[in-house]
């Protein structure tokens, strides 16, 4: 079961575990990412993110994402879950959940969606700062490293 | 064919979205690419790097060799950065 959504609204980590393992007794294993607005320290912290994508293509996106990480590792469950807005510091931005029969399929699995997530579906973020400024986050080759280690 | 912008492209033309008839020797993302850069100082400052400006056609991922036959809607905007 594959579940994909993009939405304004936070999202609760409790209900998208059970709704995942609703029924199932072939799960034996749950990987989790959970990512959040981070506030790096003074001089000038981020106060919050606004988040924009494409909509139409970034479900897409994700949902080839979430089917090639199905097959690659056998999933008996996935759910992503990415919120767009505007965002505060310590809010929820993105759920990944991966669920396998064994634990490392579970967990590279979940680093595998997360990487693609973040190198391959139509999101583009932009920062506020405390002092009123705004900027758009530039993609990182960290990121890019992070992905192709996938390939 | 309809346009998208996305992010600081879109800041940059202001615009989101717009329609344009196309001229006939327009027939790759790169050939448009060049020419919406000539529609105003908006689209010029938002093509102004070309290495840092990704594409999509009819919502897949393209280069700029990607032919515009049939096309219905062509995306621009800078590199991802969601998660």
């Amino acid at each position: 079961m594959i579940t994909i959504r993009v939405q304004d609204t936070d999202f609760d980590l409790g209900a998208e575990l059970a709704a995942l393992t609703a029924g199932r007794t072939d799960i034996g294993g749950i990987g989790c990412f959970v990512g959040t607005v981070r506030a790096d320290p003074a001089p000038n912290p981020v106060t919050a993110l606004m988040l924009e994508h494409y909509p139409g293509m970034t479900e897409a996106a994700m949902r080839a994402i979430a089917e090639q990480a199905a097959a690659r590792w056998s999933l008996l469950g996935c759910t992503l879950v990415h919120r767009v807005g505007t965002l505060a510091r310590g809010a929820n931005i993105v759920l990944v959940l991966a669920a396998a029969a064994h634990r490392q399929a579970a967990l590279d699995a979940t680093g595998f969606l997360i990487d693609w997530l973040k190198t391959r579906a139509p999101f583009w973020k932009k920062e506020r700062f405390a002092d009123g400024g705004e900027a758009w986050v530039e993609a990182r080759a960290a990121d890019d490293a992070a992905a192709s280690r996938w390939v | 064919m309809r346009i998208l912008y996305f992010a600081w492209l879109r800041e940059r033309v202001g615009t989101a979205e717009e329609e344009v008839a196309l001229p006939a020797e327009i027939a790759t993302v790169g050939q448009l690419r060049a020419w919406l850069a000539g529609r105003g100082p908006g689209h010029a400052a938002a093509f102004a790097l070309p290495g840092v400006v990704r594409c999509a056609v009819d919502q897949e991922f393209a280069g700029p060799e990607r032919s515009l036959a049939g096309v219905r809607e062509v995306a621009f905007f800078p590199p991802v950065t969601g998660g």
